[in-house]
């Protein structure tokens, strides 16, 4: 199988940005160049032609923050619904979450995702184990094991590491595993609520979580990180102190890095308006200033990685009582029109978006993405003018939870293409 | 004026106009519950459920009472005693309750936004009896009821709600409820209970109990809960009734004539001293009598008693 992808804006950042054609012979690219109409559909059969005029061909998005729910709580998403509400948003990689039933503290539950997800020949899927054996916060999980089966970083997620002994170990013996540590920072003892502590919270009557629940934690895991010298990786940040911390940090070449999601750096605590828990997720979203700070910290810098956190939930947990509700929303086929409305009110630049949503992921769970030739052709063809209206309903994933049903975009995947196999092809 | 409000949630969504008919109807139908035969057929073959979900002893007798004396029906149902204990979600058990075709649902529920929430799942009209530590309307609007039966207007007044503001759903809707009729609310309290972006209901905040009260025409004393010295709110009871209880010394820095009022139940010796509880300014168990009243007129607005109730 050979593919031609005509005519489309070629940009890799620090490596090429010109209009020009890519051609892929056996999932690898072999040619980047102008070339006249030389290839026909005719003369090799197994040729297919992509018209990517007006449209951006840029190294395959990686989403290295999703919960496929996948063993265990298989009606809310499937490895195989996953992957395709992934590609349907333009990833070509996704590393997924170890709360699952049973956790992925171990090498059969790690071996049986990847085998799960090769089978579908799409969306590359690279599981994320536990820091701690059941996620109990007490033991470390057989890293050698979950390494050699092919995690490619730890983290507790969905739970805090707060015992800090712990996590100063795990980030030690991560290093000698060869696995990355992901923390998702939260004090317990701040942080039982069930949105952003502030007026909002205080008019409709709901608990508060404060912003020092957060960046007490991010302000600890940067302490270990400057400690041990192990780089440690800081999952959805939300609030403004907490990209404070990270700003000084990196001034003072601390090798931390940090993600955050589209839903803080789109939507605020006034989302929860009516008790919707399509709004409620951990951390709760925050207040336009923090919004603002994470925006800022995403143009200069401080943030790396724009992940989704998507996290399928079925209405049996969204349609309830607000604070019975469960954590989170869905958002692999909502980020990328997402991050695109950023480019589109300045906020970052296209060739910056592509950095946070390939570039630096990829770089940060050792995975490549790049267009040279001899890579292997793992690409997102993103048309920045196409027109859409999100319909929840219309979606893959199995799970309806998100608060940007009925949003208006402009911009979406339109091809996405692993180890140059197309993966989803818009209508 | 014509009722077109189908649920009463909280108070942030009622009118200054609709609060002013439900308290004149309330005060039309307060002279019911004088008579030695206290009952009238306004609502006679419409049905009433009191669906609470959380304990509750006055509030409850209240409307139920309230629901009697207009010859309603009405059918009282605990979490304890529903099927929710069974792994019933709520929505499917309102869905059954409007099944059996009730005229109005009265909920209470532990959880902020459950009336909402099931506002939106079902067309019976709802009355919020209480949700978390979001609304309290009826409690809001009998205590508007009470004050305003004294002092004839609630415009202009000086009221002063006094301790755990953060937790309390009555402080909330009462807050935005006399703001709305033209009174001025303080509040006070320990910094641990006063919550934050409160004065953007309306309010002035002080931690001093006496700046409070200076001068006000109403002490309004919250319930202080035990279970909340857990959560490091106060030290002990005995620090907090010395610092944030309602003494009769304390209270001469009111008006001479300001009323006291208590939601309850009363913490006898915490946040009030039984001098005060009932003293002669205390206007405690009328509100207790008020808010008969005030529900007959909620239950009659809703339901769609055709008559002016008054009239029978």
């Amino acid at each position: 199988m050979r593919l031609i992808i005509k005519g489309g804006h070629v940009l890799d950042p620090g490596n090429i940005d010109a209009v020009t054609d890519i051609i892929i012979d056996n999932g690898v690219i072999t040619d980047i160049g102008t070339f006249a109409n030389d290839f026909s559909e005719k003369e090799f059969s197994d040729l297919k032609n992509i018209d990517a005029d007006g449209c951006f061909v840029v190294p395959g998005l990686v989403d290295m923050h999703v919960h496929l729910r996948d063993p265990g709580q298989e009606y809310k998403e499937t490895i195989e619904s996953g992957i395709r509400a992934a590609a349907a948003g333009g990833f070509t990689a996704v590393c997924c979450m170890p709360n699952t039933h049973p956790v992925n503290d171990n090498r059969q539950v790690t071996e049986y995702i990847i085998k799960t997800a090769a089978q579908f020949q799409s969306v590359q899927v690279y599981p994320v184990a536990s820091i701690s054996r059941g996620l109990n916060g007490h033991e470390l999980s057989e890293y050698g094991d979950l390494k050699e089966a092919g995690a490619v970083a730890v983290s507790d997620d969905g739970l805090p590491v707060s015992d800090s002994q712990l996590m100063r170990r795990s980030l030690e013996y991560a290093k000698g595993a060869g696995l990355k540590v992901i923390s998702h920072c939260e004090d317990l003892t701040l942080s039982s609520g069930d949105m952003n502590e502030g007026l909002k919270a205080t008019r409709m009557g709901l608990a508060g979580i404060p912003n020092a629940a957060e960046s007490i934690m991010v302000m600890r895991d940067i302490a270990l990180c400057e400690l041990t010298g192990i780089p440690v990786h800081i999952a959805h940040v939300s609030t403004k102190e907490s990209v404070h911390a990270l700003r000084d940090a990196k001034a003072r070449n601390v090798p931390v890095t940090a993600e955050t999601a589209p839903h803080y750096f789109t939507l605020t605590d006034e989302a929860v308006e009516k008790y919707n828990t399509n709004a409620k997720m951990n951390p709760p979203l925050r207040s336009l200033e923090d919004r603002d700070a994470v925006r800022k910290g995403l143009a200069d810098g401080t943030i790396d990685v724009i992940v989704t956190d998507h996290a399928p939930h079925s209405i049996l947990e969204k349609e309830v009582e607000f604070d019975k509700a469960a954590n989170g929303i869905i958002g692999l086929e909502t980020s990328l029109p997402l991050g695109l409305n950023l480019v589109e009110e300045g906020v970052i630049t296209f060739e910056t978006l592509i950095r946070k949503m390939s570039k630096n992921p990829s770089k940060i769970i050792g995975i490549s993405r790049n267009i040279a030739l001899g890579a292997s052709a793992h690409l997102t063809i993103i048309d920045p003018d196409r027109h859409f209206t999100y319909d929840v309903e219309k979606g893959f994933s199995k799970s309806k939870n998100s608060p940007f049903n009925g949003w208006e975009f402009k911009g979406m995947a339109v091809y996405t293409i692993v180890n140059g196999r197309i993966v989803f092809e818009s209508k | 004026m014509i009722w077109n409000r189908k649920d009463i949630l909280d108070i942030a969504s009622l009118t200054v106009d609709e609060i002013k008919s439900v308290l004149d109807t309330a005060d039309g139908l307060k002279e019911i519950s004088e008579r030695s035969i206290k009952k009238v057929p306004t609502l006679r073959g419409k049905t009433v459920i009191l669906f609470f979900h959380e304990p509750s002893t006055r509030t409850r007798v209240s409307f139920d009472l309230a629901a009697k004396r207009l010859s309603a029906d009405s059918v009282s149902i605990s979490a304890s005693s529903s099927s929710l204990v069974k792994g019933e979600t709520l929505i499917d058990t309102a869905r059954n309750l409007e099944s059996m075709k009730p005229d109005v649902i009265v909920m209470r529920h532990s959880s902020a936004g459950t009336p909402y929430l099931l506002s939106q799942k079902i067309s019976t009209p709802i009355i919020n009896a209480g949700d978390g530590m979001h609304a309290h309307p009826t409690q809001a609007l009998l205590d508007m009821m009470t004050v305003r039966e004294v002092k004839k207007d609630l415009n202009g007044l000086h009221i002063a709600i006094i301790g755990d503001i953060a937790h309390s759903r009555v402080a909330r809707s009462n807050i935005i409820g006399f703001t709305k009729m033209g009174a001025k609310v303080r509040l006070a309290g320990p910094p641990t209970m006063i919550p934050m972006g409160i004065e953007s209901l309306g309010a002035d905040v002080t931690y001093d109990f006496e700046e409070a009260i200076d001068g006000v025409d109403v002490i309004m004393m919250l319930r202080i809960q035990k279970e909340r010295q857990r959560n490091f709110l106060f030290p002990s009871e005995r620090e907090y009734a010395t610092r944030y209880g309602l003494t009769m010394e304390r209270m001469k820095k009111a008006k001479p004539d300001a009323l006291i009022m208590h939601p309850g139940p009363l913490n006898r010796g915490v946040e009030i001293t039984p001098e005060v509880a009932d003293h002669i300014n205390s206007v405690i168990l009328n509100q207790v009598t008020n808010g008969v009243a005030l529900r007959m007129a909620l239950l009659y607005l809703l339901a769609g008693g055709v008559h002016n109730a008054s009239d029978h």
